[in-house]
């Protein structure tokens, strides 16, 4: 088939993609340090990696629907390398707030996080993210087998916790966070077999455990 | 018959610059300086995904006349200018903190009315020129902390809003003080659109206990850093309680009247569990999403020089204490 995507697309899709995801930080980096992302570039830096890590998250998971409607199964390879900018940015958002933010006041960051359910709920994402990140390998899913998928299944978790996240913390602007929760839900409601499936299968569990 | 013929180098009376214009000249000189350090601010404030640079027309500030105050000066480091005007909270003109200054560039100050009525003796209206001649001016320099846990420290030029209340001459029976900002949906697109705005009703309104009003602290501004207000910051005049979160130094205001009744205040209706009609500085009492205990100070400088220092109780106006004495303040935020 002339229209299916080769090996080398590919390496050009994910060359794109580090180059998408690498410049962009390296560059607001910068403009922190040296005073040029306005008045205040803690929020901004912020709001930066977070929206970037929701971005790049959204991203990953846009990946098997689009290559199931393109018949391009090759795009499989690229969702990785996405997942884990994701988790590099949502990492990032939180030192970013941890350093900067809170200045490294280590009994306000651990009170913070358990005090404050916005938060809570966002290093909630982050720990699923960072789970899968580290389970992310090819000898990890050759070693975990079964378990790797319903373990990964995990994502549709931290996507909806990360929104929760996004839009709780916000005063009173929910337009751009209910912007995010329409496009979870979307690509949340693409996978509704996939997702029921596996809400039956825990079910069966649970009642078998119960019996 | 003598036919003059001017000179080709002489002027003639229609080319003569308006002896207005000419008297602005050293402000529009001022301004220019202004309007080129708010230029370069806004080309750097372009971020990585921002294609669109922002208006290209600039509000100008005129210089004002006005004494340093005796008191209520501070040797702690001043917030720089550029920052003071283009990080702000003005949601009649967009939610995020860069939206005034991107969207009120064209907002119009002159005329201007702002009338002082409800239960007083001698109601009053004041017109533009009013506003900087009506008390004579003073530059305050005060910090500001907003409920979202960062500060600044402001120079303000204008007046204590208890000598525009007593030229009223309130009546005995008034109990507080209601302010309110211009409503002019023209001109400002958070009150058009319910998405530009955050969905608050406007106009917005805010409120004082007359005894708060009265103190000698509350303030109302007409300019900061020696010029007029800029639109984001509140022109042409605002009120400033430095001992009071952020949103209760209402902007552009049009209306202030004394009251019997406690006023509603526009924070207070959208979230009473938030934010309170008192809304003091308070450290001990933390905002229910985050804590209040400490703060990060806007100064000059990047991402390293911020500094985070520990709230202090009324901001550090502690002079304000007696107004609250026997309240209590964890109830009453």
């Amino acid at each position: 088939m002339k229209n299916k995507l080769n090996n080398s697309h590919i390496l050009a899709l994910k060359v794109f993609i580090h180059l998408g995801a690498l410049l962009p930080f390296i560059y607001t980096c910068y403009q922190a340090v040296t005073d040029q992302l306005g008045a205040d570039p803690v929020e901004a830096l912020i709001h930066f990696t977070g929206i970037s890590a929701f971005n790049l998250l959204l991203l990953s998971l846009l990946v098997s629907p689009l290559a199931k409607r393109l018949r391009q199964g090759l795009l499989l390879k690229v969702r990785r390398l996405l997942g884990l900018y994701a988790f590099t940015y949502a990492l990032s958002h939180l030192l970013c707030y941890v350093v900067f933010e809170l200045q490294l006041d280590w009994s306000l960051v651990l009170s913070e996080i358990i005090k404050r359910p916005y938060i809570t709920v966002g290093f909630a994402a982050l720990l699923i993210l960072f789970a899968l990140t580290l389970t992310s390998t090819q000898a990890a899913q050759r070693k975990l087998k079964g378990t790797w998928q319903s373990l990964h299944n995990w994502v549709y978790v931290a996507v909806l916790l990360g929104a929760l996240h996004f839009i709780w913390s916000v005063k009173l602007d929910i337009i751009e966070p209910l912007i995010y929760w329409a496009m979870t839900l979307t690509l949340l409601y693409w996978r509704k077999d996939k997702l029921m499936a596996a809400i039956k299968r825990w079910k069966i569990k649970q009642k078998k455990t119960l019996a | 018959m003598l036919i003059k013929v001017p000179a080709k180098s002489s002027c003639n009376e229609n080319q003569v610059t308006d002896e207005k214009i000419y008297q602005q000249r050293r402000s529009l000189l001022k301004s220019m300086g202004f309007m080129g350090a708010a230029s370069s601010l806004s080309s750097s404030h372009v971020n990585a995904f921002d294609l669109f640079g922002s208006d290209d027309k600039t509000f100008v500030t005129q210089a004002l006349d006005f004494k340093p105050a005796a008191n209520y000066r501070s040797t702690e480091q001043q917030t720089p200018e550029s920052k003071v005007i283009s990080h702000n909270n003005f949601y009649e003109f967009g939610t995020a903190k860069s939206d005034p200054q991107a969207n009120a560039q064209g907002f119009k100050v002159d005329p201007w009315s702002l009338t002082i009525n409800g239960l007083v003796e001698k109601p009053l209206t004041l017109d533009y020129a009013d506003l900087f001649k009506k008390v004579a001016l003073e530059e305050r320099i005060y910090r500001l902390r907003c409920v979202e846990a960062w500060s600044m420290v402001i120079p303000w030029v204008g007046f204590s809003l208890a000598e525009l209340i007593k030229q009223s001459q309130p009546l005995s029976g008034a109990q507080y003080v209601a302010f309110e900002t211009l409503y002019d949906p023209k001109q400002m697109p958070g009150q058009k659109s319910r998405w530009t705005g955050g969905g608050i009703d406007y106009p917005y309104v805010e409120g004082l206990r007359i005894d708060e009003a009265m103190h000698p602290l509350a303030f109302l501004a007409v300019g900061l850093y020696g010029k007029t207000l800029p639109p984001q910051n509140g022109a042409p005049i605002r009120l400033v309680v430095p001992w009071k979160y952020g949103f209760k130094s209402i902007k552009s205001i049009t209306r202030i009247r004394l009251t019997a009744q406690k006023p509603p205040t526009t924070w207070n209706i959208l979230a009473p569990n938030e934010y309170g009609f008192y809304a003091n500085v308070n450290p001990e009492v933390d905002h229910p999403r985050w804590s209040q205990a400490s703060e990060r100070r806007i100064t000059k400088g990047g991402l390293f020089d911020l500094s985070r220092n520990p709230t202090q109780m009324f901001n550090g106006y502690s002079e304000v204490a007696p107004l609250y004495a026997g309240l209590d303040l964890k109830r009453n935020y």
